[in-house]
This record gives structure tokens, sequence and C-alpha cells, in this order.
């Protein structure tokens, strides 16, 4: 049975999006990409070195094989993550965009103040916004309200690898908002990409996770399995929590 | 005349477009947005688009990131 999901009018079958900062070659990242089954990756918005200008990281990315996914990261402002939005639709000619107002240096939290005013103003003008958020179901609801195509629950801080550290507000806003939910960051290994896709969420979206990995190209399978096993998981619906036992083979025709 | 691009000042001939800027800096599209005094100037209007002195361009492209 086909099992997809959508971003606004954008169909996919992979449920597993990655980033592609970190990486320590472009050799590496292009595998580990490969390797990930990912349809969609992230790319920043950066100044072009006009000491090397030559330099495209463009060409490390089949752009007929990966839609690409825009972030703001490291914007601080609404005024600079709508900017840098713009930049992104002028340089790459796609309406997508995750949206990213940093609040903390220290722990890279979203600003949610700033985070639903940009997300405004970019629905406003045509974008489809995915916005990085707290694991925060009011705000969830907030973006979803504001015409966000998704809403990217963060599972711990950016670059952490600490898992799913409250997968109750997770399931909270699973119950929340009927746009596709994506936990965006934080996850660590294989396990964590599972849980998240075990909860019922409909993405996982990870950069560091891999490229930060021994061998990201191995990661990256592996996170591809864990994001197809959690969602088969999820699907086939798992059995109850007990307390005591209940034994498998049946007491009847027992010896004796 | 002297204008800021990406932070740096430059010198570029007089009447020079946004694509004489591009040759100048040995830039090449595709991949590349230009704001131009805080407004993106389109793809589209790059030629017609004539610098003047102590214009601020801010030019973008793709770089690895989550």
């Amino acid at each position: 049975m086909k099992d997809t999901f959508k971003i606004g009018k954008r169909e996919f079958t992979s449920r597993l999006m990655v980033g592609t900062g970190k990486y320590p070659t472009p050799e590496v990242m292009k595998e580990a990409l490969k390797e990930s089954g990912a349809q969609i990756v992230t790319v920043a918005v950066r100044r072009v070195n006009l000491k090397r200008p030559e330099e495209s990281f463009l060409g490390h990315i089949d752009t007929s094989l990966f839609t690409i996914l825009p972030n703001t990261a490291g914007c601080y402002t609404a005024d600079d993550a709508v900017r840098t939005a713009r930049l992104a639709r002028e340089a790459f000619s796609t309406d997508l965009i995750k949206l990213e107002v940093i609040g903390d240096e220290k722990t890279l939290f979203p600003d949610n103040e700033a985070l639903l005013s940009s997300a405004k103003i970019l629905v406003k003008e045509g974008f489809c916004v995915m916005p990085y958020t707290n694991d925060d179901p009011i705000m969830a609801r907030k973006l979803e309200d504001a015409g966000c195509a998704a809403v990217m629950p963060l599972a711990a801080p950016i670059g952490s690898g600490l898992g799913i550290r409250n997968p109750y507000n997770i399931r909270i806003i699973l119950e929340t908002v009927k746009v596709p939910v994506i936990v965006d960051a934080g996850v660590g290994t294989a396990s964590d990409a599972a849980v998240a896709m075990e909860l019922g969420c409909d993405g996982v979206l990870m950069n560091t996770g891999i490229a930060g990995a021994k061998d990201p190209v191995r990661m990256a399978r592996a996170m591809k399995l864990a994001v197809e096993a959690g969602r088969l998981a999820y699907l086939a619906g798992r059995i109850p929590r007990k307390l005591y036992a209940a034994a498998s083979s049946p007491i009847d025709g027992m010896i004796g | 005349m002297k204008i800021r691009v990406n932070g740096e000042t430059i010198e570029v001939k007089e009447k020079a477009a946004i694509p004489d800027l591009f040759e100048r800096l040995g830039i090449r599209p595709p991949g590349i947005a230009v704001e131009l005094n805080g407004e993106i100037v389109p793809r589209s209007r790059h030629p017609e688009t004539m610098l003047k002195e102590n214009d601020s361009v801010e030019i973008v492209r793709m770089a690895g990131g989550g």
C-alpha cells in the first residue's frame, strides 16, 4: 500500500528529511544523502564569498533528485528571517521555507513571538512555511492557524542528540493540528527517529545526527531504516503495555 | 564609483548594471539572489538595474545547512 504524505501540494514517499551542513567532505555528504533515501534536503542561504566567488554548493546537490528546502537558520529577528526567506525564493526558485527564528545562542531555541509574526508575513506572501518550533502544542496550533504547511517541533536542542525529550507533548501536538508534524532537531541515533515515527509523526528532519556520526553514510542508512520501521510500527499498532506477563504459548494441551 | 557588496567596499565602473558586477566579481548564476539597498532585484531585472555610488548590495547563494 502506498504511504505518502503531503507538504502543501507536494507529495513525498520518504519521511526522512536531511540537512546538508557539517559533513566531513562533499563526497561523504552526497553518498549519505543517497543512502538516506531522503527526497527533501535542507540548505542555508549565505553571502557569496567574494574571495572565492566560484565556490558553488549547488554543484554538490542533484536538484533533479531532491526537493530543496531552504532555511532561515541563524536569523534572530523576524525581519532577518523574512528577508532570508525572500532571498531563498529568488535564488532557488522555490516557495518552500524552513522558518527558523532563533531566540538564544546557547540553546538555539526558537523565539515564538518572532516565529509567529514572520510566519504570518511569509504565508501572506505565498510561501509554503515549515516552522521549526518548540514542542509546545499551543504554538503548534497558532502556527497552523497562521497558515503554515507543517509544524516542526524540536525533539531536543539542535545538534544535541538528546532524542525525544518530551514524547507526551509531541503526542498532544499530533492530536492538536491537522498539518504534518515533523520532528526537527535533537535526533541522535536510529532509535530516536523510530520513537518519533512510532508516536505518529509524519516525518523526521535531521542533520547533525547523520553528518556528525563517525560514519555518516552508514548512519544515513540506519536513519532511513529507523524511520521506515517506526512508521510501519505506528501503522501496525503496538500492543498495550502491561505490568504482568501474558503467555505466548497455549495453556491447553500441556503434558502431565 | 564605490559601492558596498556583502559588507565590503569595492570599486566598479560608472553605469554598471548587475551583470557587470557579477563579471567584475567572477560570480556565475544560477542559484544567486541579489538584494539592492534592502530590496530584492528579480533575476529578470538584473540587466536593466543600474548601480549608483554608495549602493549597498547583498549577493547570496546556497550553503550547506540544516
